[in-house]
């Protein structure tokens, strides 16, 4: 079986990451947000993957379960303030929750 | 003796701390017993003192009594002592037996006021720091009491603080008077610095063994202290405050601004005589300020029209005299002459409150008029007073002490005569502005009514303040005038004795004949000037008062203008363009930055999400970037 080259796992990786952030810097809607902050985490369990991979270990894949649970609750968490922000602010502009300036 | 002498002056202070304490809770025949209790208690413990001291005199005639160490440090272990000789005893004396009267008729007089035990409360405090001052036996303790009089007085010119003039007047007093009492700090300094010793007599002897005459330290010093004497005396040219000192109620002037606290300098020089003798340039400067000071002082009373204002400037006026005799070398003199003004001066400032009030605050002496007849008694007083401050001859008290003045200047030395003819220029201008203010005040037609007469209690200090102002100066008369050596044999074991005396008989005799020629002329003058009614007046009034001269007399020789432009709007205008503190420019330099700081970094604080995910994105770019390649 020929392996898909680590390097080219990592950029993947990389591409992922930094698409996640241009979404995480460029978006306004909060929940385009939180899909970014996905992308960007999915991005760092792929790399923990490849890097188990690498080395022939299993730490990556354990690494990565935990990232999938820390996901799920940030989601949740990440989830609920985005309802209290709509109900506050009647918007999901990140922006318009910029009350704490200065 | 000593067993009781404490008493005096604690009396006084412990009425003070009494009223001060319960003074408002209390009624008022309460508080005026308290207070003018306590002093008379004192003057009767006074008497019974002096009766004593002389009866047996202490060896040496003079005793210290030591209480207690005040404090050590470094060499200087002043004690809470007192010192009685016959200079302190008179001072007593005087104090207490004067100050009584006062506080007796202010119990009268105040009757009205709303801060009736606060006045006696100040006006006891002001009795104890003084007899503090007189028996002090050592410089420190004597400041403490030159303090505190001083205090007393600020309280007492502002003692009706709601007008903000009288204010205004208390301060100009405190600060004009603190002038001097800085100088007067820097030469106890030097003496302890030099001498090592604040003790009073340890002082006169050190001094004298250790500074030859001319020296100097020793004109240094003595010019230190006069300049402290200068204020609180009110001399030229720090005479400005007692003029308006007359904002205060007229029993304050009467005490403090008449017969006690002002004579302080006159005191301390007298105390300090040694030093004075060490330093003849300063002997001289005195005896020149004094003439000057009488000269000017009686030019500008006999251009004012408040009845106050006239008998604050003759108050300087005869503290001139007092300086010019100290000057002269007659330190007995001087003392006498403080004791007889103590008496006719207050005399005529309790005379002069009782016209004010039945007058209902009537100060303009051309709105008085035909008083002789409506107060008698006011009148019979007020002229013997008026009279003595005259030195009318042969039956006042001032011409006796004026006349050992005026001879004891005119032996003592080259400048004798030219201060001796100030002397009585200054005579001649007392004579015209004391019967101008008596005229004005007491003859022609009534004009205003009378609408409060005095009570026993307010008669009876002025009648004997009226004896004594007659009778006084025959404790001391000249040679030819009966020879009664009992002052100047009383002080002469701390003053030593009359002082320059003239030459022979017929010189003495000449000068008891000008001085009393010149009295006469004196009386003659004002009568043709200001004594045929109130419009003849009025008439020789308007040509002083309208020209340019009057208003320069009137103004007391333009000394509070040039004051102003000298140091007040100059000390103004450098506190305007320096409000914002030049020392502050550094540490408000350190604040700028860190405000400008902070605004930089509030500024990254902008509140949105997306900001600070970029920031922290690039932050974590560079920091990885630095770890990887350095």
């Amino acid at each position: 079986m020929s392996a898909v080259p680590y390097e080219a796992v990592l950029v993947v990786a990389g591409i992922l990451f930094v698409l996640g952030l241009a979404g995480l810097v460029a978006r306004r809607n909060l929940l385009f947000v939180l899909v970014s902050l996905e992308i960007m985490i999915n991005a760092t369990g792929l790399a923990f993957i490849a890097a188990g991979s690498r080395w022939g270990r299993p730490d990556g894949q354990v690494v990565f379960l935990f990232i999938l649970a820390m996901a799920a609750a940030e989601v949740s968490v990440g989830l609920a303030l985005l309802l209290q922000i709509k109900r506050h602010f009647k918007t999901l502009d990140s922006d318009a929750a910029g009350t704490m300036k200065g | 003796m000593t067993t009781f002498l404490w008493l005096i002056p604690v009396l006084p202070l412990a009425g003070f701390a009494v009223l001060a304490i319960f003074g408002r809770t209390m009624p008022r025949r309460l508080a005026a017993a308290i207070g003018a209790g306590s002093v008379g208690v004192s003057a009767g413990l006074a008497v019974i003192l002096a009766v004593r001291f002389l009866g047996s005199p202490p060896p040496g005639d003079a005793l210290t009594v030591n209480f207690w160490t005040w404090f050590e440090a470094g060499g200087l272990r002043p004690g809470i002592a007192f010192h009685l000789d016959s200079l302190s005893l008179l001072f007593t004396l005087v104090v207490t037996f004067v100050g009584f009267l006062i506080h007796l008729y202010s119990t009268s007089f105040m009757s009205g006021d709303d801060g009736y035990s606060r006045f006696f409360a100040y006006m006891n405090l002001f009795v104890g720091s003084m007899l503090v001052l007189v028996l002090a036996s050592n410089l420190l303790i004597l400041y403490l009491g030159w303090e505190g009089v001083g205090l007393c007085s600020y309280l007492l010119i502002g003692f009706w603080f709601k007008e903000p003039a009288n204010v205004r007047a208390a301060e100009k007093a405190f600060i004009v008077t603190r002038v001097g009492d800085t100088a007067l700090a820097v030469g106890l300094f030097l003496i302890f610095s030099r001498l090592g010793t604040l003790d009073i007599q340890e002082v006169a002897t050190r001094a004298a063994a250790e500074w030859p005459v001319g020296s100097t330290l020793a004109i240094a010093a003595a010019a230190l202290l006069l300049g402290g004497a200068l204020g609180k005396s009110a001399q030229l040219p720090l005479q400005t405050w007692l003029p308006d000192a007359m904002a205060g109620p007229t029993p304050v002037s009467a005490l403090i601004h008449a017969a006690t606290m002002v004579t302080a300098g006159v005191y301390l020089i007298a105390r300090m005589h040694v030093i004075f003798e060490l330093a003849p340039p300063v002997r001289l400067a005195v005896a020149v300020i004094g003439a000057a000071t009488l000269l000017v002082a009686g030019t500008s009373a006999l251009a004012q029209v408040d009845i106050k204002r006239i008998l604050a400037y003759s108050t300087i006026s005869q503290i001139g005299y007092m300086f010019l005799a100290l000057g002269a070398g007659a330190w007995s003199a001087a003392i006498f002459h403080f004791f007889t003004h103590a008496f006719f001066k207050a005399l005529l400032f309790l005379g002069a409150g009782v016209i004010i009030i039945g007058l209902e605050e009537e100060h303009d002496i051309f709105k008085m008029g035909g008083l002789r007849k409506e107060l008698p008694l006011v009148f019979w007083t007020f002229l013997a007073g008026a009279a003595s401050l005259a030195a009318v001859p042969l039956v006042t008290a001032g011409f006796y002490s004026k006349e050992w003045i005026l001879s004891a200047v005119r032996a003592s030395g080259p400048t004798g005569l030219w201060l001796w003819f100030a002397g009585l220029a200054g005579a001649l201008l007392t004579v015209l502005y004391t019967f101008r203010m008596v005229f004005a005040v007491f003859g022609g037609q009534v004009t205003n009514p009378v609408r409060r007469r005095p009570g026993t209690v307010m008669a009876v200090p002025l009648v004997l303040l009226g004896v004594f102002s007659l009778v006084a100066g025959f404790l001391e008369t000249p040679r030819v005038l009966g020879n009664l050596p009992f002052f100047s044999r009383l002080l002469r074991p701390v003053l030593g004795g009359r002082g320059p005396e003239p030459s022979g008989t017929a010189q003495e005799i000449g000068l008891v004949v000008i001085s009393v020629a010149v009295v006469l002329a004196g009386l003659v003058l004002a009568w043709l000037l200001y004594g045929r009614g109130p419009k003849h007046g009025r008439a020789a009034e308007s040509v002083g008062g309208t020209s340019r001269a009057g208003g320069f007399f009137f103004s007391g020789w333009g000394f509070d203008w040039a004051y102003d432009r000298l140091f007040v709007r100059p000390l103004a205008w450098l506190a305007r363009i320096n409000k914002n503190d030049v020392v502050d420019l550094p540490f408000r330099g350190l604040a700028g930055v860190a405000n400008g700081a902070h605004a930089a970094l509030a500024r990254t604080q902008t509140g949105r999400l997306r900001w600070y995910a970029a920031s922290i994105a690039v932050g974590a770019a560079i920091v990885i970037a630095v770890a990887v390649f350095l």
